[in-house]
């Protein structure tokens, strides 16, 4: 038996949207960056099974994922750098109390 | 195509990239001694040849695709011109004001530099994993960027915020651009847009990919409602890096817009004509509404520029293929005059910021008795974001207008219009208060002459495109003829 392509969608889907909601709802910035990686990690699932399932042959789909873990982990780097820099001066990472700009 | 011909279309991102490393070399020998002036004299330099390079490859009407994912055509040298000459006075005007500031300055110049390659990148990108990567690259630099000024709340604050909505809207691009592959089975922009013209019964997932890409590419250009880290970033981070990423990086993120629907989504514009023609609205209505009570020149102008997003998407909303008011072409006038009058009117806050420590309303006032030079240039500048003849905010907005009214969408160019008149009431505001208003404080203000020199270029850019826009309007006319050629 095998695993029809729209299961690995809707896997996708679902881990999409649950990375978007800890965007939404959580107040470390650590945990929101750990929700974008959720995101990121939806997105490999649907490209690769795209690919499996759509264009084995052809190898633009795998590169496409190599691509987004490159670029993710170059980010974390700097996101994480930055919270580093914001813990040295307010000792805190709550995005909720990061709130000096506003109207 | 031979090496000698991919290394000639390729010259001026490798120009700049050679320049970035120059940069970091040069800093390293001299950062201590100078402060930097050397880097950025390095970096200008670069950045001058890199245009001359853009230019060169303009006279010669290229049109090729390197290594299947960049197209070296007139459209995309249009904008590296442009964005390279914004990079460029951001990085002179910067001199001063980074100096003592950060003890990283060959890094900070090598940043700008690395972003004005990003831009080039991006304007370029004719394949999803290239566009991605195109964002990211830009995003990551101008985070650190923002950020720059370690120790000071007000710019890292303005960099975390920036960072968390980039890192989301990346995102968000992903998953579009991952259903685009599953509907065409390729990542070329090309290749989707016929595969998407072939269509099927998967019209309405074609359309959320379109909108998830939207949403993704849209924060890069300030887009309500993907706009909210736009007006705390403009204002904590550096003045100069404002200055950048409210221009330079803003018209990288129409570029691509730009190039993506019209490749990719030729057969989606009667959808995305609407959904653009919406975002336009919200965008000009919340950008223009909340710079009416701003306090800070600089929160104002941070405000003031999402309006302008407004405007300037107005142009895609509209496109058509008519050769004078296509909309594609008033979007490019508006964003290249755009870029120099922005750049002024953010730099200009430079040497207020430093006599008084902020940039309220209230330091403007009777500014033209203490300091006429400045106040004249702000004016021209503002009458400028206001669209207001003879200067380059004028041309840009007649040539949008115009697209949307040949394009019978009476309604938007109405709300377009009541929107100028409320945006000329709070530029004009900060005109009256330095001409007609009491001074409050003592004193002229002092310009650097690397300062005064980018204001002179700007104001004259500005005037000029104002002036003689025949001429320019033919430049952009040409660079807009891969549209009408490709058969949209």
């Amino acid at each position: 038996m095998t695993v029809p392509l729209s299961w690995y969608l809707i896997f996708a889907t679902a881990l999409f949207s649950i990375g978007f909601f800890a965007v939404l709802a959580r107040r470390n910035a650590i945990a929101v960056l750990m929700g974008v990686e959720l995101m990121l990690n939806a997105v490999n699932i649907n490209l690769v099974a795209f690919w499996r399932y759509l264009t084995p042959t052809d190898l633009s789909g795998q590169i496409f994922v190599v691509f987004v873990f490159a670029v993710a982990a170059a980010e974390a780097a700097v996101g994480l750098a930055l919270m580093i820099s914001i813990y040295r001066t307010r000792k805190t990472i709550n995005v909720d109390e990061i709130n000096e700009l506003k109207l | 195509m031979n090496g000698s011909q991919i290394l000639r279309l390729l010259s001026p991102e490798l120009i700049l990239l050679i320049t970035g490393f120059v940069v970091i070399g040069v800093d390293l020998a001299r950062h201590r001694e100078d402060e930097g002036r050397t880097a950025a004299t390095v970096a200008v330099v670069g950045l001058i040849l890199a245009s001359l390079a853009a230019i060169a490859l303009y006279m010669t009407s290229p049109n090729a695709i390197v290594f299947y994912t960049l197209a070296i055509d007139l459209y995309g040298l249009f904008f590296k011109v442009a964005s390279f000459l914004g990079v460029a006075l951001v990085i002179i005007a910067s001199v001063n004001f980074m100096a003592g500031r950060s003890k990283y300055l060959g890094e900070f110049y090598a940043l700008l530099v690395f972003a004005a390659l990003a831009i080039s990148v991006l304007v370029s990108a004719t394949n999803l994993v290239l566009v991605y990567v195109g964002v990211e690259f830009l995003s990551i630099t101008s985070y650190i960027l923002a950020g720059f000024l370690r120790g000071d709340e007000r710019s890292e604050e303005a960099a975390i915020k920036y960072f968390l909505y980039g890192a989301s809207s990346g995102a968000v691009l992903l998953f579009g651009m991952s259903l685009l592959f599953g509907l065409t089975g390729s990542t070329d922009l090309a290749a989707v847009g016929q595969a998407l013209k072939a269509g099927g019964d998967m019209h309405w997932l074609g359309v959320v990919a379109l909108a998830l890409v939207l949403g993704g590419l849209g924060y890069k250009a300030s887009l309500v409602p993907f706009h909210q880290w736009a007006p705390d970033t403009y204002d904590g981070a550096p003045t100069p890096i404002s200055a950048f990423l409210s221009t330079a990086s803003k018209a990288a993120g129409f570029a691509v817009v730009g190039r993506v629907f019209l490749v990719a989504f030729p057969d989606f514009q009667p959808e995305w004509s609407q959904i653009l023609a919406a975002v336009a609205v919200l965008t000009m209505f919340v950008g223009n509404l909340t710079a009416l009570k701003q306090q800070s020149v600089k929160r104002m102008l941070a405000y003031s520029s999402i309006g302008q997003a407004g405007y300037i998407l107005l142009g895609l909303a509209a496109y058509s293929m008519d050769p004078t008011f296509g909309g594609i072409n008033g979007l490019m006038i508006y964003l290249f005059g755009y870029i120099f009058t922005n750049v002024g009117a953010f730099l200009l806050l430079l040497p207020i910021e430093k006599k008084h420590g902020s940039t309220d309303m209230a330091h403007f006032d009777g500014l033209a008795t203490r300091a006429p030079g400045v106040a004249l240039l702000m004016a021209l500048f503002l009458i400028s974001l206001a669209g207001i003849p003879p200067t380059a905010g004028f041309i840009g907005k007649f040539f949008v207008f115009a697209a949307v009214i040949n394009q019978k969408m009476v309604w938007l160019g109405a709300l377009a219009a009541v929107n100028t008149v409320i945006a000329a009431f709070y530029y004009l505001n900060v005109i009256r208060r330095m001409y007609f208003a009491e001074s409050s404080a003592e004193g002229g203000v002092s310009l650097s002459r690397g300062l005064l020199t980018v204001l002179v270029v700007n104001a004259v850019m500005v005037l000029a495109i104002g002036i003689f826009a025949q001429f320019f309007m033919t430049w952009v006319n040409t660079s807009v003829a891969w549209v009408t050629a490709s058969g949209f």
